[in-house]
């Protein structure tokens, strides 16, 4: 069942940016599902179009098969927002912000406390409970804000940049607890900034970019896409020249660091064969970049140019 | 929703406003309290007793009724367009446009918290009231309904300010440059009576005018103006404001792109 179903949705702000050039988008249920694109590509106006924070100027917008024109109510209930900026009231309590939450969509008292407090031990925050929300740190803030997009139980949760200036530690736990909902059957839309995250969380993605869909695919399917990958190899000793490799573009980037660019067509056992036939020794060797984040600048880079020459 | 998950809705919002305005009552509840008593002192007390009577009453027992609707209208007013436009300017408004309630709970529910803020402060200042002078109650119905109406229609009334506000100067600019002016031009200190008949005829374009004489008129049994015309008028206003407050809502005006 789609959990997602987004229909020719445009959205052309009243000082006439077109944010939004009739996109399609379907995310599966169960689905962990990547939205990514450059700042400004339209992702959040997407998102606040599903949450109901900007209006649409055309398209279909369906939850679970619910249109969120024609059966606002039911289709609103089942998705839960995790924003991109704080957007609770700084002075109150976050045990209050969460039940307050839940009171919104009409869950009473009683069971709004118990599934605040189920939300907030899961993510380690029942201990400040009884704290004002601006006296919490960063990590802590994008935690509160989950467990108020889940408190009356969403079936999908779209979470926009969560991770955003958490240290790596706290992004690695919200990880670990995002793995979890979604093996519990909970539907998940993140966009990130942090490639490796979505590449190591998402099995889905779309990439937008200009108001428009450029890439809609699984991650297996899109990083198979990857004709080059650059990497970055340390030697055991220093070197003064570039060693001569055939169908590799090799850069010296300082005595004793290579970087080599390997095509798809070409094998690392070809490349490291033909360095120890020159006595290169390779100590260690690493991606120079992720590879989605490969994937992703080529892509982004390529729909500017068409747009160029357009 | 159903009509008991709006139930619900609607008391988490009013909940939350009571809880607002109680937490920080020192800038909520003892403003008022302090300001009507220096009125009693220094209006009722020290000019009062120069001043004589007004309308077959002492002028301290003549200017009550104005001073606790006075207190009624600001309080109602204050409390929706701070608390709404702060809750746009935090963005907290979000919480309820991504929930599935619907925009007349929104609004009512803004309204009431409003509306218990400017009653209960209307009940601190008639009680503050007796260590100054005997009060009692003529008429209970007329009193209550002008005390509900009015205090709906300024919260209602601060809800629209709050919506339009961009900024927090905007939101000062309609109790300063017209509340205040109206209400101390309604007849809280005088009878309209009094003045000139041209001033007179303008004074009743004043819609405080009617609300302050109203209520009077249910304390004291005096009015200037008909009370049951007032009550209808009044009634009318909630409603039209009402109607615009949610257009306003539903559309988005100032809280979504």
């Amino acid at each position: 069942m789609s959990a997602l179903t987004i229909r020719n949705l445009t959205k052309t702000y009243a000082n006439g940016v077109q944010a939004l050039k009739g996109i399609d988008l379907e995310v599966q249920q169960g689905d962990f599902f990547a939205l990514l694109g450059p700042n400004g590509a339209g992702k959040s106006t997407t998102i606040g179009v599903i949450s109901s924070l900007v209006s649409k100027s055309e398209g279909e917008v369906s939850i679970f098969g619910h249109s969120l024109d024609a059966e606002r109510s039911i289709a609103k209930k089942k998705i839960g927002v995790v924003p991109q900026e704080f957007n609770f009231n700084q002075f109150e309590k976050v045990f209050d912000i969460v039940v307050t939450q839940a009171g919104f969509y009409g869950i009473p008292a009683p069971l709004a406390r118990e599934r605040a407090e189920k939300y907030l031990r899961q993510l380690g925050l029942w201990d400040k409970r009884d704290m004002q929300s601006r006296t919490l740190s960063g990590g802590m803030k994008r935690r509160l804000m989950i467990a108020r997009a889940l408190v009356h139980e969403p079936d999908l949760l779209i979470l926009d940049e969560p991770t955003a200036g958490v240290d790596i530690e706290l992004r690695r736990s919200m990880w670990d607890f995002l793995t979890r909902i979604n093996q519990e059957g909970k539907t998940i839309i993140l966009t990130t900034h942090y490639l490796e995250e979505a590449e190591s969380l998402c099995r889905n993605i779309a990439i937008i970019d200009h108001g428009t869909i450029v890439e809609n695919t699984s991650m297996r399917a899109l990083l198979e896409k990857l004709q080059v990958e650059t990497f970055i190899l340390d030697l055991a000793r220093p070197v003064e020249t570039v060693p001569a490799l055939d169908g590799f573009d090799v850069i010296l980037k300082d005595s004793q660091t290579l970087e080599v660019a390997v095509p798809k067509t070409q094998s690392l056992n070809t490349l490291f064969v033909a360095l120890a036939e020159q006595n290169f020794e390779v100590m260690s060797m690493r991606n120079k970049a992720n590879r989605l984040e490969e994937l992703f600048v080529r892509l982004v880079e390529k729909n500017l140019a068409g747009e160029a020459s357009a | 929703m159903s009509p008991r998950e709006q139930w619900v809705a609607f008391l988490t919002i009013v909940t939350k406003e009571i809880r607002r305005f109680t937490r920080i009552w020192p800038q909520t509840l003892l403003p008022p309290a302090i300001t009507m008593s220096l009125y009693f002192v220094i209006f009722g007390n020290l000019i009062g007793s120069r001043v004589g009577e007004m309308g077959g009453f002492d002028y301290m027992q003549y200017i009550v009724p104005g001073l606790i609707m006075m207190s009624v209208i600001q309080n109602s007013y204050g409390n929706v367009v701070s608390s709404f436009f702060s809750t746009k300017f935090q963005h907290s408004i979000e919480e309820m446009l991504v929930s599935p309630m619907p925009s007349w709970i929104i609004l009512t529910g803004f309204v009431v918290g409003g509306m218990v803020r400017g009653m209960l402060v209307g009940v601190i200042v008639s009680l503050l009231s007796l260590f100054f002078t005997h009060l009692s109650m003529q008429h209970v119905f007329v009193t209550v309904v002008v005390v509900v109406l009015t205090a709906a229609l300024f919260a209602i009334g601060g809800f629209i300010n709050a919506i339009l506000a961009k900024k927090f100067d905007d939101i000062s600019i309609v109790p300063t440059f017209v509340l205040t002016p109206l209400t101390y031009l309604g007849g809280v200190f005088y009878s309209i009576d009094m003045l000139p008949e041209f001033w007179r005829t303008v004074s009743l374009a004043n819609p405080i005018v009617y609300m302050v004489n109203a209520f009077r008129y249910g304390v004291l049994g005096v009015s200037d103006v008909n009370v049951y015309a007032s009550l209808a008028t009044i009634a009318g206003f909630v409603a039209v404001f009402f109607v615009i407050a949610l257009w306003m809502l539903q559309r988005g005006t100032g809280i979504r792109h």
